[in-house]
């Protein structure tokens, strides 16, 4: 008699952790955010797409609701110095074309898109206007100033859905981003998928694996105190599973960048977010 | 000038007379203590807010006096009592000699 119980509580404590995720409800000073939604068709192993910022503890997720707490906005500010800030030998800056950064509204949520036979990202668009319109040295593509910038761009786009075209041009490189999911590499031995698909919300030591969705880039870490680009992100998780990573701004990590921005489809964009 | 130093203060627009208001603040700032060294060894030498005040209609709410270990970005919230209508002024002082100020109106209703 005293057995069943006992077996209750195991069973309620595996069923805990297959949904680590909670349900609270993300606003934005007032702004609803989508945090939870069907997955696309294209996904066989995933019902329902969950935003990483349903991992995080309450504390990380308050940080997010207010744009004055959000230790994010302290880049976004640098964001428009630098928009506004002539560069190079042709005298101008972003804001010399651009003249309303609130027109990039939207972009956020189709990128990597493909032009030109070429699959680009938001940091190669930046640096084709630096190096072609402005006469000014590309910036890095994980440095400080490109992702205050694209901050500032991605946060016009916050709280519309991701929305990525896969299909036509796209399709090859989409095909390319989903084999580098699935695929196992490194010392480890492990693909995306092992920890984002198949163990997202269970424990990887001290914290909780998310789906590794990709809407709240760029994305301020409290354990580095500075905005983190995807490709930063995705170079991140290869060195802990002991792989080399590739190269950020590289064909692979574009590819996998639109494979994980598909997987998303139809969360909000939460750019800058804030995760742990 | 340091460089890339922004003001930043939420204060609410509207209160009762005689209401507590959380009122935060924020200063991007590098706060460059003053102990590290460069790559040539030499040390960089300090570079700080050393003070940080609040004002309400010229009567001072707050004075705050920074140290070197204060990490970078200075982030003030404190509670205050608003009598009337009137304007919040903030100021921050820089070592070398910068003020940076930044006020906010509130209406008393």
């Amino acid at each position: 008699m005293n057995v069943k119980p006992w077996i209750a509580v195991v069973a309620a404590g595996l069923a805990s952790a297959a949904t680590a995720q909670d349900n609270n409800t993300l606003n934005i000073d007032g702004e609803p955010m989508m945090t939870e939604a069907v997955a696309p068709a294209h996904m066989e192993n995933v019902d329902t797409i969950y935003s990483g910022w349903r991992f995080r503890s309450n504390e990380t997720q308050a940080l997010e609701t207010d744009d004055f707490d959000n230790p994010a906005f302290v880049f976004v500010d640098q964001g428009i110095d630098l928009f506004d800030k002539v560069d190079g030998t042709e005298g101008e800056a972003c804001s010399s074309c651009h003249e309303n950064v609130e027109d990039f509204a939207g972009l956020r949520t189709q990128l990597p898109r493909v032009q030109d036979g070429e699959l680009v990202a938001m940091e190669d668009l930046v640096n084709d206007c630096r190096t072609e319109r402005m006469g000014a040295e590309p910036w890095k593509w994980s440095g400080g100033q490109m992702t205050a910038v694209t901050a500032l761009i991605g946060l016009q786009s916050r709280g519309l859905p991701m929305d990525v075209a896969i299909d036509g041009d796209a399709a090859p490189f989409w095909e390319a981003g989903k084999e580098l999911y699935y695929t196992r590499v490194g010392q480890l031995d492990m693909s995306c998928s092992n920890c984002h698909e198949d163990n997202y919300g269970v424990m990887i030591r001290a914290d909780h694996l998310s789906q590794g969705q990709i809407n709240g880039f760029p994305t301020y870490r409290l354990k580095n105190a500075k905005l983190n680009s995807i490709h930063g992100r995705f170079k991140g998780c290869m060195k802990n599973i002991r792989a080399t990573p590739f190269a950020e701004g590289g064909d692979e990590f574009k590819a996998l960048e639109l494979y994980l921005a598909s997987r998303g489809q139809g969360l909000s964009v939460e750019t800058p977010s804030v995760r742990n | 000038m340091a460089s890339g130093v922004k003001p930043r203060v939420k204060v609410p627009k509207t209160a009762a007379a005689g209401e507590t208001i959380t009122i935060k603040t924020l200063i991007s700032h590098k706060m460059e203590s003053g102990q590290r060294k460069d790559d040539d060894g030499n040390v960089i030498p300090r570079s700080i807010i050393n003070r940080f005040t609040a004002d309400f209609n010229g009567q001072n709410v707050i004075d705050v006096t920074l140290e070197p270990a204060i990490s970078t970005n200075p982030y003030f919230q404190f509670e205050a009592t608003v009598p009337e209508s009137g304007e919040f002024t903030f100021t921050w002082y820089d070592d070398d000699g910068d003020v940076y100020d930044t006020s906010k109106k509130i209406e008393v209703a």
